[in-house]
């Protein structure tokens, strides 16, 4: 393993004192518990927004705290949700009225950890609501799982919630709009290589030079199946059809468009592989509306891409079109 | 002889030596089929339990459960917090503030504690999880227990049967937690949470003899 980390222990509060010298004028940070928190933060009136996760998967989430976007993010240690009373903590330094919103990828961990959180504040008497998000197609949602997981998705949510919170919508408002994108996002992923957690020191899986593994989750938990790698056209087109079946999304559909690194591949393969995806979905007659294209949830050192597609109308165009300024999105 | 607060503190540091020396296993057995978290987690949380330990100690096994409860919640992180977390506060609830724990309130306290970690999981036996340790574990401390065996014996047959447990989920695929996303893949590898509870029983019931 080679790393730019002093201690791996210490990488998390390490990582966190780094990116508040760098964004001053955005954020603050702690370290005991981990949390980024918006720079002018609590606001009067205005919803928190808060979302978190393990660490390792920059910028989300603490990339997205700021203006428009995330009041909060709790980071949990490298691939580990953050505890309670950090979810707590988080609460307490943003919510200032207007109650609390978790927005909460669905993993075991994750989500126990956030509801104990809401139970206990609202023991406290505030009003905190968590939504799961829950997009990864490459997850059967059965009894027999711990159901779909939260992966790149997440990012849009958090864009589209965090604009109503700015506009002022109430608690229920904000919900209510964050259950609507969960409801219409669908991701799938691929990974090329595995990624290796600080901690642990070697890769969390390894695969074959002439290797992929199709359905790949975001902590280095190995997807579902394993193939024999193939050029971008064919990696692009087993990521899609899964996603267009699912929803289903048709044609005539308005989507926005992401595509997603998982951590070490270059931009230029992520846009030939935009590229590609901007094609098929040509071909199927679904108008793509708007894009994201860059490495905003990702799996640490790991290759690979992953898509997703948010089933699009005016009012969340709108949403997503809404000024926003935070670390890693800003227009 | 009964379980006195000191004791349960003795096998808490035994279970936190325990977990230090297999934190490496733990982690391994979590990159298989898991996110590999597990083991550098229960270390850093049973780091915090010992440490906190030596700069309070409560008085009654209760109180020390109690507290072994909000400090495992308030480090662990992941899934492995708040499970093993509801176990030791169901655990200390059940035993109340009793100075002395016999056969059956330690068989009692390890009843209470599956209870919690399946009604925070929702997992049950078979689906590959630390519930699969925990089951054989009670079931085996309830029947000594019945018989009148003491807080030693109880102690060790939960931890021979959490051991056996443990590795009966070698060949099982994961329908809860993270390992749940390989399907049949997650076989043929013991579940790591089912391995740590059979590791911390065993050290228990170690510190014990």
């Amino acid at each position: 393993m080679k790393k730019i980390i002093n201690d791996p222990a210490a990488v998390v509060g390490d990582a966190l004192r780094g990116m508040a010298a760098a964004h001053p004028e955005l954020l603050r940070v702690r370290t005991d518990p981990a949390l980024i928190v918006r720079a002018d933060a609590p606001l009067a009136g205005r919803v928190a927004l808060i979302s978190g996760g393990g660490s390792g998967h920059e910028p989300l989430h603490g990339g997205f705290v700021g203006r428009g976007m995330l009041t909060a993010a709790v980071p949990g240690a490298v691939f580990t949700s953050p505890t309670p009373d950090a979810v707590q903590a988080a609460i307490a330094e943003t919510e200032a009225g207007a109650g609390a919103l978790l927005l909460v990828k669905n993993y075991t961990g994750d989500v126990l950890n956030f509801e104990t959180a809401a139970e206990l504040a609202g023991l406290e008497g505030t009003d905190v609501r968590a939504v799961i998000v829950d997009d990864d197609v490459a997850v059967k949602d059965s009894t027999h799982t711990a159901g779909r997981r939260g992966v790149g998705g997440t990012v849009l949510v958090e864009k589209i919630v965090g604009a109503a919170v700015e506009r002022g919508v109430d608690l229920a408002g904000c919900e209510a709009i964050a259950r609507r994108v969960v409801g219409r996002v669908r991701s799938m992923g691929v990974a090329l290589t595995g990624p290796t957690v600080p901690h642990a020191g070697s890769p969390s899986f390894t695969l074959g030079d002439d290797e992929v593994e199709i359905g790949i989750g975001i902590h280095g938990e190995p997807g579902r199946e394993r193939i024999p790698m193939e050029d971008a056209d064919g990696l692009v087109a087993r990521l899609l059809e899964p996603i267009l079946a699912d929803l289903p999304f048709e044609a005539g559909d308005e989507v926005l468009l992401f595509t997603n690194s998982m951590g070490a591949t270059p931009l230029i393969e992520l846009y030939l592989a935009h590229g590609v995806a901007e094609r098929l979905l040509a071909e199927r007659g679904v108008r793509v509306r708007r894009r994201l294209v860059g490495p905003y949830t990702t799996s640490l050192d790991m290759q690979g891409m992953s898509l997703t597609l948010l089933k699009l109308d005016d009012e969340l165009t709108e949403l997503w079109d809404d000024p926003v300024r935070t670390a890693a999105l800003h227009w | 002889m009964g379980c006195t607060a000191q004791d349960v503190i003795a096998a808490l540091r035994a279970g936190a030596a325990v977990v230090a020396d297999h934190r490496d296993e733990l982690v391994e057995l979590d990159r298989v089929i898991g996110d590999a978290d597990h083991g550098e987690n229960m270390d850093r949380g049973f780091r915090a339990v010992a440490s906190k330990l030596d700069t309070a100690a409560p008085e009654t096994p209760g109180a020390v459960l109690k507290q072994v409860a909000t400090t495992l919640i308030s480090t662990v992180g992941g899934a492995s917090g708040p499970l093993y977390g509801t176990a030791f506060l169901r655990a200390a609830s059940a035993v109340g503030d009793a100075t002395e724990l016999d056969g059956m309130a330690v068989a009692a306290a390890l009843q209470s504690g599956l209870e919690g970690v399946v009604a925070r999981g929702r997992a049950e036996p078979g689906d590959k999880t630390m519930v699969d340790a925990l089951v054989p574990a009670v079931d085996a401390a309830t029947a000594a227990a019945a018989e009148g065996a003491g807080p030693d014996r109880v102690l060790a047959v939960a931890a021979a049967a959490a051991r056996t447990g443990a590795e009966s989920t070698e060949p099982l695929v994961a329908r809860k937690g993270r390992a749940s996303y390989l399907g049949e893949r997650s076989a043929g590898h013991v579940d790591p949470g089912a391995r740590s509870t059979a590791l911390l029983l065993s050290a228990f019931a170690e510190s014990r003899s």
